[in-house]
């Protein structure tokens, strides 16, 4: 009775460490979006000021594209702009931007000053799709296939790196991929 | 001519120089060396009864320490000569970082904090090296000791190698998070990792102990002083990281209960019940059992939080999935020794009685109730910390907990400790009797009763549970005062002279119980009865809070040596009188794209206030936030008293009062 008391401790390590060994199995970072593979929310988001165009759930029908959520007062999503810019000018998909609680005019200035990678955009001011689509902070990056679907979830500033080496070979394979299902 | 020899050995001394971080990996791969050596001769010399073997454990101890300073001192000056050849000066440095951070920031990443913790492991060998007791239980001590810094050196080499280069070398770095670029955080870390290892030779005494197959009084007293430096240090560390969050973060938040956060709570949980049961065992020869698996529990929860908190199992963003060997080395590491010593616990535990007998009313008795309070913290503050990790591995589900967890299971765990903590240390050794307690709660019941009516009646929001709270502060104060008061009988004549005379034990007890009711009063009042008030201000506009007027005077762009800043300055008046002028800054660190907020204080023993400067808003101006923080100062106060506590019980303030025995007299100074 009381040697079972002095084998408790070692038997609840051992326990313990078979959980913590299994915990390593998980990449902490990855906090899977539970729209991963699911269609992307319903939204109808208004333009932000001075645009005549909004961004919808009907933009990402039809073709593989991305949903890239920023704000001006963001300052990682200032780092990531140019990689934008180049992955626009290289057209493999087309960047839609979630201007998320964003001031009246300040992404727009904000793009004014540097360039605008944007299909379209839909100012999200009170961040209610951004919660929809699981948005934990700014930058984040959905890629969304052809059907709609949300297919993957980039947290953080994509770098050129990223870009070549995970989000680009994605998008091709799902434009390859998308032909016979459709 | 001379000129001409100058030029001869400069590249000479550019080679040398250049060859800094090769020097240090060799000074890594001999220290490892040592430690090996001091992991398994101690050992064997015990077992064998030879004196001579187990005394070269102590060299090695030695050796070992000198080396790994060596390689320390290489790696500090990689950083401070901002070698980029360096693939942990790129990552954490840059040239126009502050001289300073570029110090602290040697520990300010994973490879290099990892040294730090070796070389501290190896500062405790080598200290217990110097000043224990020859004999079989110290040079068992050494060898556990070295076994651990032979794994962490290993795990340093193969997995996180700080002297590791890149190549091409980058023409600068990618600067430290402007986060840990502060005062308060080139201190913290340090202090956190004396105490996290600290504990280490307290579990290296518990080991040696088990395998000797002797835990007595003798015992405890050689292991006690360790764990109460530790836990001091621990202490300190833990206080400075909560100042450091208080001013830095920008909202005056203390605690958040986050991972990183729990993982240095939870050894000091541990190391608090340790260092009480240790006074029993010493005095009494009583719970040594029980002592003894606190003491490895001590450690564990110092390696599991070090190591597996904030490593990133839990928390951090990519840290074990992009190289799986270290989580795997870690855990390797976590299951040898932890696994190791508590089986040990599990074959020999059973043997180590306690003959002491006591009754339930007693000094005993009142620490075994201190023992299940703490463990019972512990064991909540752990179930909320990996909580998210079992369930994500049970179901892929992720989630967290967060603050109000911890706030309804932990609290009521420190209201009882702070109802108890009192008249359970007035308690006598053997058997205290209630009667004689109960005739000295009075004054400490009245102070208690004072306090709820004044929180009720002054502070706001007005707050009954934290008002009952603030009475159980004020009766654990109290009491603990009256309690001196009574044994020095403070009334009578040379009252101060019985006060010097308390022996230290009596005197860190008391500071350290005393510290504990103030940091209950100062937690209560920043986190339960703070004011704040958000305006957008132009200059001249003024934003009020708690009775205080804050005027934004002016706000300025000023460029700081790796920053640029809108410096803003406020001059504030509290009910119509001035007081000094404020400087808080919102800082933009262009390397990280990173955002600081750095704010003005102004601290009196009321409170804080606290004010911050936000973005501009070209229609409507700056947003300033003001806070009052009533009673903060407490905090830091009551933490101070309890770290003066463990330095006192250390006897780093006793006066040698009778001549050493052997040595001749010293000359008592007045």
């Amino acid at each position: 009775m009381t040697r079972l008391a002095f084998v408790l401790p070692v038997a609840a390590f051992a326990a313990l460490l078979v959980w913590f060994a299994a915990g390593l199995k998980r990449d902490p970072g990855y906090l899977p979006s539970m729209l991963i593979d699911r269609p992307a929310p319903d939204f109808d988001l208004p333009p932000i000021a001075g645009r005549e165009r909004g961004f919808s759930t009907q933009d990402l029908k039809g073709r593989v594209s991305m949903v890239n959520i920023f704000g001006s007062w963001c300052a990682t999503c200032a780092i990531e702009h140019p990689v934008l810019m180049e992955m626009a000018r290289e057209g493999v998909a087309p960047i839609y931007g979630l201007n998320w609680k964003d001031k009246p005019g300040a992404g727009a200035a904000w793009l004014a000053a540097r360039g605008d990678p944007y299909a379209a955009i839909g100012d999200d001011a009170d961040g209610r799709v951004a919660i929809d689509f699981g948005v934990t902070g700014a930058p984040e990056t959905f890629i969304v296939d052809a059907a709609g679907r949300v297919r993957h979830k980039h947290v953080g500033e994509i770098t050129r790196d990223d870009w070549r080496r995970v989000l680009k070979p994605m998008i091709e394979d799902l434009k390859k991929n998308a032909q016979p299902a459709d | 001519m001379g000129r001409l020899d100058l030029s001869r050995q400069r590249p000479i001394l550019s080679k040398i120089a250049a060859m800094t971080a090769e020097i240090g990996q060799i000074f890594l791969v001999l220290a490892l060396l040592a430690a090996l050596y001091q992991g398994i001769f101690p050992l064997a010399g015990a077992a064998a009864g030879d004196n001579a073997l187990m005394q070269t454990g102590r060299t090695a101890a030695l050796v070992q320490f000198l080396l790994l300073a060596a390689a320390f001192g290489m790696l500090t000056l990689v950083h401070a000569t901002s070698d980029f050849t360096v693939r942990n000066v790129v990552e954490n440095s840059h040239t126009a970082k502050p001289f300073i951070y570029k110090l602290t920031g040697v520990w300010g990443n994973h490879e290099g904090s990892m040294l730090l913790w070796a070389l501290i492991l190896a500062g405790y060998g080598g200290a217990l090296a110097a000043f224990a007791r020859a004999g079989a239980l110290t040079a068992r001590a050494l060898s556990i000791q070295g076994l651990i810094a032979a794994a962490f050196l290993g795990f340093i080499l193969f997995t996180s190698n700080p002297f590791a280069r890149i190549f091409p070398a980058p023409a600068d770095g990618q600067d430290l998070n402007p986060l840990l670029q502060d005062p308060g955080l080139i201190l913290h870390p340090p202090f956190l990792y004396l105490g996290y290892v600290g504990f280490s030779i307290a579990f290296a005494f518990a080991v040696a102990g088990l395998i000797g197959g002797r835990i007595d009084e003798a015992w405890a007293r050689a292991a006690r002083p360790w764990a109460l430096a530790a836990w001091t240090f621990l202490t300190i560390g833990i206080a400075l990281g909560s100042w450091w969050a208080y001013y830095e973060l920008g909202w005056g938040g203390f605690w958040a209960w986050d991972p990183v956060e729990n993982a240095s709570f939870m050894p000091w949980l541990a190391g608090t019940a340790l260092i009480h049961t240790l006074r029993v065992l010493e005095v009494r020869g009583a719970f040594k059992a029980w002592t003894v698996l606190l003491a490895i529990l001590a450690f564990s929860l110092s390696l599991v939080g070090t190591f597996l908190v904030r490593s990133g199992v839990l928390t951090s963003v990519h840290a074990f999935a992009t190289d799986p060997s270290r989580g795997l080395f870690i855990l390797l590491i976590l299951a040898v020794f932890i696994g190791g010593a508590l089986l040990l616990f599990a074959l020999r535990g059973p043997a180590l009685s306690s003959e002491a007998a006591f009754g339930a009313v007693s000094r005993e008795g009142g620490l075994l109730i201190n023992n299940v309070i703490m463990v019972a913290a512990t064991t909540t503050v752990f179930i909320g910390t990996f909580y998210p990790l079992f369930i994500d591995v049970l179901s892929g589900e992720k989630l967290s907990v967060g603050a109000p967890y911890f706030n309804i299971v932990f609290l009521p765990f420190m209201a009882v400790a702070l109802i108890i903590i009192a008249p359970a240390s007035a308690l006598a050794w053997k058997r205290g009797s209630i009667s004689d307690a109960v005739k000295r709660v009075g004054p400490a019941a009245l102070a208690g009763l004072g306090a709820v009516v004044i929180a009720l009646w002054l502070a706001s929001p007005r707050n009954t549970a934290a008002a009952l709270g603030a009475g159980l502060a004020a009766w654990a104060g109290a009491g603990t005062l009256v309690e001196v008061a009574k044994r020095i009988r403070l009334r009578e004549k040379n009252a101060l002279a019985r006060a010097a005379a308390l022996p230290k034990s009596y005197v860190a007890m008391t500071l350290a119980h005393l510290g504990f009711a103030v940091v209950a009063i100062g937690v209560l009042g920043a986190g339960v009865w703070k004011s704040e008030t958000i305006a957008y201000a132009r200059e001249g506009d003024v934003v009020s809070v708690g009775g205080f007027a804050a005027r934004l005077d002016s706000v300025r762009r000023i460029e700081g040596p790796n920053y640029v800043a809108d410096r803003a300055v406020f001059s504030v008046s509290r009910g119509g009188a001035a007081m000094p002028a404020m400087t808080a800054e919102r800082r933009f660190y262009p390397v990280r794209g990173m955002q600081t907020t750095e704010a003005a204080i102004a601290t009196d023993l009321a409170g804080d206030l606290y004010l911050t400067v936000g973005e501009f808003n070209p229609e409507r101006g700056w947003v300033v936030r003001a806070w009052r923080h009533p009673l903060t100062v407490w905090m830091w106060i009551g933490a101070g008293l309890i770290a003066l506590g463990g330095l006192s019980g250390l006897g780093l303030f006793e006066r040698r009062r009778s001549p050493a025995p052997a040595p001749a007299a010293e000359a008592a100074p007045a």
